[in-house]
């Protein structure tokens, strides 16, 4: 750790001389490819609704964290993420309702029911801060929950990006190749329900879905192949979250807001290159 | 006629034997017995709801079903794994999706992940497998931009890679042209006759059904008639399923 901070330090950077700056800067490199990978097959499969209603259910998730007298609500917040997802997938596939009615009653009421837990002491506002996030808490401890979380997460695309793949042109051709689809299905909401809510406190519930959603988005708009979308997508999610991080200290701004603000520039201008080249 | 010339190996066969599925109150599929021979083209038929889909799905292990469904090898064994080569219906997938014709089918095969890149062999042999339906030049296209007879073609090249047990073709040629239709068929003729592949086609053009199937099942939520496209299409079960003679629209 001193190794890096030290490296950190050496840079010609003002931001660095502070340790939450360092840190965040870490925390930034580790979860901003992360994201924009997941959205790559989230924006495949038409899911930005889905992480949307996955984000805001944190608030339920917290809340139950309060109600179980946990100090930190993380993992109430991750199985109640979890069990969303799931759910929400579950009713999806029976087709009895059509799927954005589904995810916006799921998601709705997840926030509504967060909202009634977290304001039953009066002491909502506490919690506010989980809507915009601050990247400049993050501490050492973590770091390495995210690294932890990202190793795995990095592991399980190398083996089941395939699959994913497959799943999202088609779920009987998939079948067919032998993907277990719904295994598959819910082992991708699994990931994208850990990935937000591990974040989330950093990000905040508002922005968490346009991280996920943007950095790919614009890849989409220049790339053909998979390859060429999924490298693109890692590095703009990169870029937009460091020059986030950056302008967001010299402004004295939102770092949450700026990233997601410098991933749209990139949307747009992406948007303008991909429409004259076609 | 045609039956005799290609059932040579009819040893091979998938049998489903009393199939039923249902959807809460709705049967939806209800004892079905059917056999399909390899070197045996098979034309499932049927009005909208009377279960082909079902069928498929049931086959292809997406939906659960009672019953027993096994594939045989020429040594009267079981298979353990059968491979189902499928080309669906129609593709709803997003069409602006960044995967091109190579991305596909190496994701398919059983290679590293796709975004890792794909090395020369892996690109050799997809060029040959597309080469071997006259699409060898798609491979760098993306797959929202291709045709549908251009679709068609690369899904049936990786229905058949590897050869498959049984070869599934949804209504393999909804929205192609005429030249491109007729290249499909004798594709999937020639793919009967070289590789004595098992085959089941389903299909509304019963003109086409009657070119091509070697045998007809006609569905309706249990098998309502079964034999030659001559035989099916002269019943009572056929007349009544689609209300006329297909023997007048035909001649």
């Amino acid at each position: 750790m001193e190794l890096i901070y030290g490296f950190l330090e050496m840079l010609p950077f003002e931001m660095f001389q502070y340790d939450f700056m360092k840190n965040a800067f870490l925390a930034s490199v580790l979860i901003a490819p992360l994201f924009a990978l997941l959205g790559t097959m989230a924006v495949n499969n038409k899911m930005a609704f889905f992480s949307d209603a996955l984000g805001h259910s944190a608030f339920t998730g917290i809340g139950l964290g309060v109600l179980l007298g946990l100090d930190d609500p993380l993992l109430a917040m991750l199985a109640f993420g979890i069990f969303l997802g799931l759910v929400i997938t579950k009713v999806k596939a029976a087709n009895l309702v059509s799927s954005d009615t589904v995810i916006s009653v799921f998601s709705s009421a997840a926030m509504a029911l967060g909202i009634v837990i977290l304001s039953a002491r009066g002491g909502f506002a506490k919690y506010s801060a989980y809507l915009i996030g601050d990247i400049l808490t993050v501490g050492q401890g973590d770091l390495l929950v995210i690294l932890v979380v990202l190793l795995l997460a990095y592991v399980m695309w190398a083996v089941f990006y395939n699959q994913l793949l497959l799943l999202c042109v088609n779920r009987s051709l998939a079948a067919s190749r032998g993907v277990r689809v719904m295994l598959t299905e819910n082992l991708f909401v699994v990931m994208v329900a850990v990935a937000v809510m591990v974040s989330i406190r950093w990000v905040g519930i508002l922005m968490i879905n346009s991280l996920l959603i943007l950095p790919a988005a614009a890849a989409r708009n220049i790339t053909a192949n998979a390859r060429g979308y999924h490298w693109t997508a890692a590095v703009f999610g990169l870029f937009s979250s460091l020059t986030g991080l950056g302008l967001s200290y010299s402004l004295g701004v939102s770092a949450g807001a700026m990233m997601v603000l410098t991933a749209a520039v990139l949307f747009f201008v992406t948007y303008l290159i991909g429409k004259r080249r076609k | 006629m045609r039956t005799d010339i290609h059932s040579n190996c009819a040893l091979r066969s998938i049998e489903m034997k009393g199939i039923c599925v249902t959807s809460g109150e709705d049967v939806l599929l209800e004892n079905v017995n059917l056999t399909f021979h390899c070197g045996q083209l098979t034309a499932l038929i049927g009005k909208n709801g009377a279960g082909k889909t079902t069928l498929i799905k049931a086959l292809l292990g997406e939906r659960q079903y009672k019953g027993k469904i096994s594939f045989t090898d020429s040594h009267g064994a079981a298979i353990a794994k059968p491979k189902i080569g499928y080309v669906p219906q129609y593709l709803d997938f997003d069409k602006s999706m960044p995967v091109s014709v190579e991305d596909f089918m190496a994701a398919a095969g059983n290679g590293c992940a796709v975004w890792f890149g794909k090395n020369r062999k892996t690109r050799q042999s997809i060029r040959e497998t597309l080469e071997k339906m006259e699409c060898g030049y798609l491979a760098g296209r993306r797959l929202g931009a291709l045709s549908g007879g251009e679709l068609q073609r690369v899904l049936l090249a990786m229905a058949v890679e590897p050869v498959p047990d049984l070869l599934v073709l949804d209504e393999p040629v909804s929205g192609m042209d005429i030249a491109g239709l007729d290249l499909f068929y004798r594709q999937v003729t020639e793919l009967r006759d070289t590789c004595h592949m098992a085959i089941l086609l389903v299909s509304h053009d019963l003109g086409l059904v009657r070119k091509y199937a070697d045998k007809v099942v006609l569905l309706d939520k249990t098998v309502a008639a079964e034999g030659s496209a001559a035989e099916v299409f002269s019943g009572e079960a056929f007349r009544e399923a689609f209300g006329f003679e297909e023997e007048a629209e035909w001649n």
